[in-house]
């Protein structure tokens, strides 16, 4: 029975690995196909997906307010290159800082209730600071924080160079997608997957479920906050969309079209959304049905979403 | 040898010749808001109006040829500026027009700066596109938040209008309607008795419309846009504002916010606007081909879609006069030192800051009964003439004006 | 006649005690918005567990039926109040049957994806077809006109959306606690096997429940027609404001949801006068207080 487990386990953990080297391989081909402002851009929404989905597919906890984070750490960072000239690295810092705090005060209050009221309360939340941001002076309201200035990494790496640029995102992008796929598997994930099975049980075990759920909350918000500001510097827009609530439905859509709780999907799903948006721009009008129609789909039809589905067809672990 | 020499050069000089008859080849982007808030006021129909202005224009100069792109940019910067992105490196476009939303109209700005194209703004109201935020890439066509100011607020001051309270959306271009009126206000003897700040996307006024009415204020400007403007208005009908002697002043109002409230409800309302259709002959008939060519015959168009119209003409001319879309900086260059005249807006100038100036309408919204047809919306109060009608050159802080 | 001030470091506004009454009143006007919609969410959650999502868009639907009613049939206010609840009402139910049934036995997170969706698309679809800058409807003649009540000026009109949100609340509330019809829906939420097994058909009962919330919304979107915009997203940002007084107030009670909505209403009144800066906020601060004070909403049991 032990041995049984441990085979199956080495099974799921190569198949995860052959992807994530694929996933890799694909990054590093992709800028001579695809045009690479579409590819970063991308890839700050696949993070911020791989964030939301930390808390939905493995907490079982539904924030329909993840653009708080999102949007606050991308106008933290734009003012903070911008006004007070810091480098990329210290901007980003600043605005996956403030992702954290956000985090930490909107954690605490909606983690007092479960499922639906969750959902609704970090969704009003997350609508009370989009009305702060409005209000507020330094996000220069409907006009945005604009011309942000990329600067040099580290003082070293002109990121005004695209490949300069492409090449910090992947890195910043991995970093983050390995430190959720570490968390995911930790004695500390096991415990927070144990949480979304049956939390009475978990909290019979001795477990301050309150805690690690917390603690979860702010991990995701932070990574959150990594991706808006990380497309703060590539597009060198601020703006009230990424703070404003079509954004926290948006980012649900791509890691339950990618499949929720699967380690790749949400990467997948923001490929998918970013890609739908981007060629919609063209056709206009009906990029709300469109979305509303996939959300309508992902959940009566494809609940395991476009990896999930690929997973069980395969009887993988991806 | 002799002959080979001469053949060359008469191919060479023939190949010129062709060259010279033919070929300017132009790509426009249009770049609007397709699907929501201000679809109405831009959208489709700034597209249906660049088309007309393509055809009319390469009726008379068939050596033009003018591909036509456009895109929904949702309202959302990130998606404006990369699908202009891709438009600028991939497609070649030269030059992008409308962008009704600031926010996305300042990205665009910059981002034709950087690689060298060129944008008309028609859709946005921001005045700071041709003052501190200023380029040599952009050209700011319609209208600005401080000509709505300014001419709603002088004009009224000036028929008797003197006591003002504001109702005033809070956030920066609430504020900046709110200081631009003030200020034309004050300078022509009026006086601001009050204001009141009200949030973004409010449903209900009437708590705000009864501090407006306790101030006795003989006119309340409305310093916010949309829905908020309707609603104010709404709202005011129904407490007696205007019966009780109080007018309204929409700062930023549009005909298509007009046919939202009905004129019931809006008569009374005065407001500013750059282009209105109903004004003369030629309107009407551009009006009539712009509703066959939208398919839309209910719809009247905007002076946002007039001035996307109007914007494309004047660009293909400097064009054909530069023979080349490719440097943006020396087509807008060209389309400064070349006079505007167009049957939209008539004549007109774009000046060193890009703003471009032209005579700018007093209206007033007609009572139910004095409207006679559908899209009747209007009397003309006053004409406020072009060098009136928008920010003195020296007040905008535009770098490119110092020079 | 007195004056009201706020304190200094809040702004120190103040206004006559008269103009206070007003205010209080219009307040509760606004209230009736709210009561109605989370009325709605409540009655809806309490049979379906489902929070719906869609309730925004419903509303805004009851809206634009009102104003296609008399476009296009020459139907009045007075009748639009009667069908477009009923049309929209029958929308819900069909929509029940084709999407929601099929997701009762999952997690209720899918519910609430579900008709997220669905808002979508019909705001989309509202969007394409009627443009996005509204649509005017009148005010029904009866209904012009206002009443001086010496401290202020009341249009009929609010007078009358008080009178008539009040009653079907209420009404609402006296079919749901007691009446026979009511104990079935209650009892059905508890243990609808039992039910069951006394001849209801429990299935068709939850349909026709959806439909009845779905029409609540559709009767705030006509009452809200005459004197709001009407356009594609009038409800989507009110609805997140319905979803923080649903947290307020807590879902387990009918009564809650009512008396929550129409208090959280005159408190956004009042800081509409005092601080109206903060007034969109306000609703959002409050619910972060009652969260910290009491997790389970004011009515609301501890789940």
């Amino acid at each position: 029975m032990t041995d049984l487990t441990a085979g199956a386990q080495a099974k799921t953990s190569r198949s995860e690995a052959i992807a994530f080297i694929l996933m890799v391989v694909c990054l590093a081909i992709a800028p001579a196909f695809i045009y690479p402002v579409f590819l970063m851009k991308a890839l700050c929404f696949a993070l911020f997906a791989c964030a939301f989905n930390l808390l939905i597919g493995f907490v079982g906890l539904l924030s329909f307010g993840h653009a708080l984070y999102f949007g606050w750490a991308s106008y933290l960072t734009a003012y903070s290159a911008k006004a007070w000239g810091l480098p990329p690295e210290l901007a980003i810092l600043t605005g996956v800082a403030t992702a954290a705090v956000f985090g930490l005060i909107a954690g605490a209050l909606a983690i007092r209730r479960q499922g639906i009221y969750f959902a609704m309360i970090t969704l009003a939340l997350a609508q009370m600071m989009f009305l702060v941001a409005v209000r507020a002076p330094f996000t220069g309201g409907e006009d945005g924080i604009q011309a942000v200035p990329r600067g040099r990494l580290f003082g070293l790496i002109d990121l005004s160079n695209q490949t300069n640029m492409y090449i910090t995102v992947v890195v910043i992008f991995l970093a983050g997608f390995l430190l959720i796929y570490r968390v995911i598997n930790s004695p500390f994930g096991e415990v927070l997957k144990a949480i979304r099975e049956n939390e009475a049980r978990a909290i019979s075990l001795g477990y301050k479920t309150e805690r690690y759920k917390l603690v979860a909350f702010v991990l995701s918000a932070t990574i959150a906050g990594l991706a808006g500001g990380t497309k703060a510097i590539v597009l060198q827009i601020a703006s009230l969309t990424d703070v404003n609530w079509p954004m926290s439905g948006e980012v649900v859509l791509m890691a339950l079209v990618g499949g929720l709780g699967t380690v790749f999907g949400p990467v997948a799903g923001a490929f998918v959304i970013i890609a739908m948006q981007n060629y919609l721009a063209q056709v206009g009008q009906w990029v709300t049905v469109i979305q509303g129609v996939v959300f309508v789909a992902c959940v009566l039809l494809f609940r395991r979403g476009i990896v999930g589905e690929i997973a069980h067809l395969l009887r993988i672990k991806l | 040898m002799k002959r080979l020499m001469s053949l060359a050069a008469f191919s060479a000089m023939l190949m010129c010749g062709t060259a010279q008859a033919q070929q300017v080849t132009v790509k426009i982007g249009v770049m609007s808001d397709m699907s929501s808030l201000y679809a109405d006021i831009g959208g489709p129909g700034s597209t249906a109006a660049a088309k007309l202005a393509i055809a009319d224009f390469t009726k008379a100069n068939p050596n033009v040829k003018v591909d036509l792109l456009s895109a929904d940019h949702q309202n959302k910067a990130d998606v404006g500026s990369s699908v202009v992105n891709q438009w600028f490196d991939v497609e070649k476009v030269d030059l992008v027009i409308d962008v009704p939303n600031s926010g996305v109209a300042f990205a665009v700005s910059e981002i034709a700066r950087s690689k060298n194209k060129t944008f008309i703004v028609s859709g946005a109201a921001a005045s700071d596109l041709t003052g501190g935020k200023c380029n040599a890439n952009t050209v700011h066509w319609t209208y600005d938040t401080w000509m709505l100011a300014n001419g709603t607020g002088k004009a009224l001051v000036k028929t008797g209008g003197d006591t003002w309270f504001f109702l005033t959306a809070d956030y920066a271009f609430g504020h900046a309607l709110d200081r631009d009126t003030s200020a034309a206000v004050e300078a022509n003897g009026g006086k601001v008795v009050g204001r009141v700040r009200h949030p973004l996307n409010t449903n209900d006024f009437s708590s705000f419309l009864l501090q407006a009415q306790a101030s006795k204020a003989k006119i309340i400007g409305l310093a916010n846009a949309g829905g908020d403007t309707i609603n104010s208005i709404k709202a005011g009908a129904e407490f007696g504002i205007v019966k009780g002697g109080q007018k309204f002043a929409g700062l930023l109002v549009f005909a298509s916010d007009v046919n939202a409230l009905g004129l019931n409800t809006a008569q009374g309302l005065t407001l500013t606007e750059s282009w209105y259709w109903d004004l003369n002959d030629t309107n009407r008939a551009w009006t009539k081909r712009w509703q066959a060519e939208r398919a839309a015959a209910g719809k009247f168009p905007t002076m946002v879609q007039a001035g996307v119209y109007a914007g494309v003409t004047h660009y293909l001319k400097a064009v054909v006069a530069e023979k080349s879309a490719a440097d943006g900086k020396a087509v807008v260059e060209r389309m400064k030192s070349i006079p505007t005249d167009d049957p939209l807006f008539g004549k007109g100038t774009i000046r060193a800051d890009g703003r471009k100036v032209h005579d700018v309408f007093l209206l007033e919204v007609k009572k139910p009964a004095e409207s006679k047809y559908p899209g009747d919306f209007y009397h003309l109060r006053a004409t406020i003439p072009a060098a009136e009608a928008f920010r003195p050159l020296k007040d905008g802080n535009c770098p490119l004006a110092k020079s | 006649m007195f004056e009201l001030c706020i304190p200094e470091f809040l702004g120190g506004r103040c206004i006559p005690s008269m103009a206070l009454f007003s205010q209080l009143l219009i307040g509760l006007i606004n209230g009736s918005f709210y009561a109605l919609l989370s009325l709605g969410l409540a009655v809806i959650f309490g049979m379906l567990n489902i929070i719906n999502f869609s309730h925004g868009a419903q509303y805004m639907m009851g809206a634009f039926v009102a104003y296609l009613l008399l476009q296009h049939l020459g139907l009045n206010y007075w009748m639009a109040l009667i069908f477009a609840p009923i049309i929209v009402g029958a929308i819900g139910v069909a929509m029940e049957r084709l999407f929601l049934q099929w997701l009762y036995k999952l997690d209720h997170l899918y519910g609430l994806l579900l008709t997220f969706g669905v808002a979508l698309i019909i705001e989309g679809m509202f969007r394409n077809q009627f443009g996005s800058s509204g649509l005017p409807y009148q005010m029904p003649e009866a209904l012009t006109g206002g009443q001086n009540l010496g401290f202020m000026f009341l249009p009929n009109y609010r007078a009358w959306v008080i009178v008539a949100s009040l009653t079907v609340c209420l009404g609402t509330w006296f079919i749901i606690e007691r009446t026979k019809l009511g104990s079935y829906l209650r009892a059905a939420t508890e243990n609808p096997a039992l039910v069951s097994a006394f001849g209801v058909n429990v299935p068709r009962m939850i349909t026709l429940t959806y439909g009845f919330g779905v029409a609540l919304a559709a009767f705030a979107g006509v009452m809200a027609a005459p004197i709001y915009n009407v356009s594609p997203q009038m409800g989507a940002e009110l609805i997140i404001v319905v979803f923080a007084v649903v947290v307020i107030g807590g879902m387990g009670s009918i009564m809650g949801a009512i008396v929550t909505g129409f208090g959280l209403g005159v408190i956004e009144g009042l800081t509409k006068v005092f601080l109206p800066e903060w007034s969109n906020t306000v609703i959002f601060i409050i619910m972060a207080i009652v969260l910290l004070v009491r997790p389970a909403g004011l009515f609301g049991r501890r789940t």
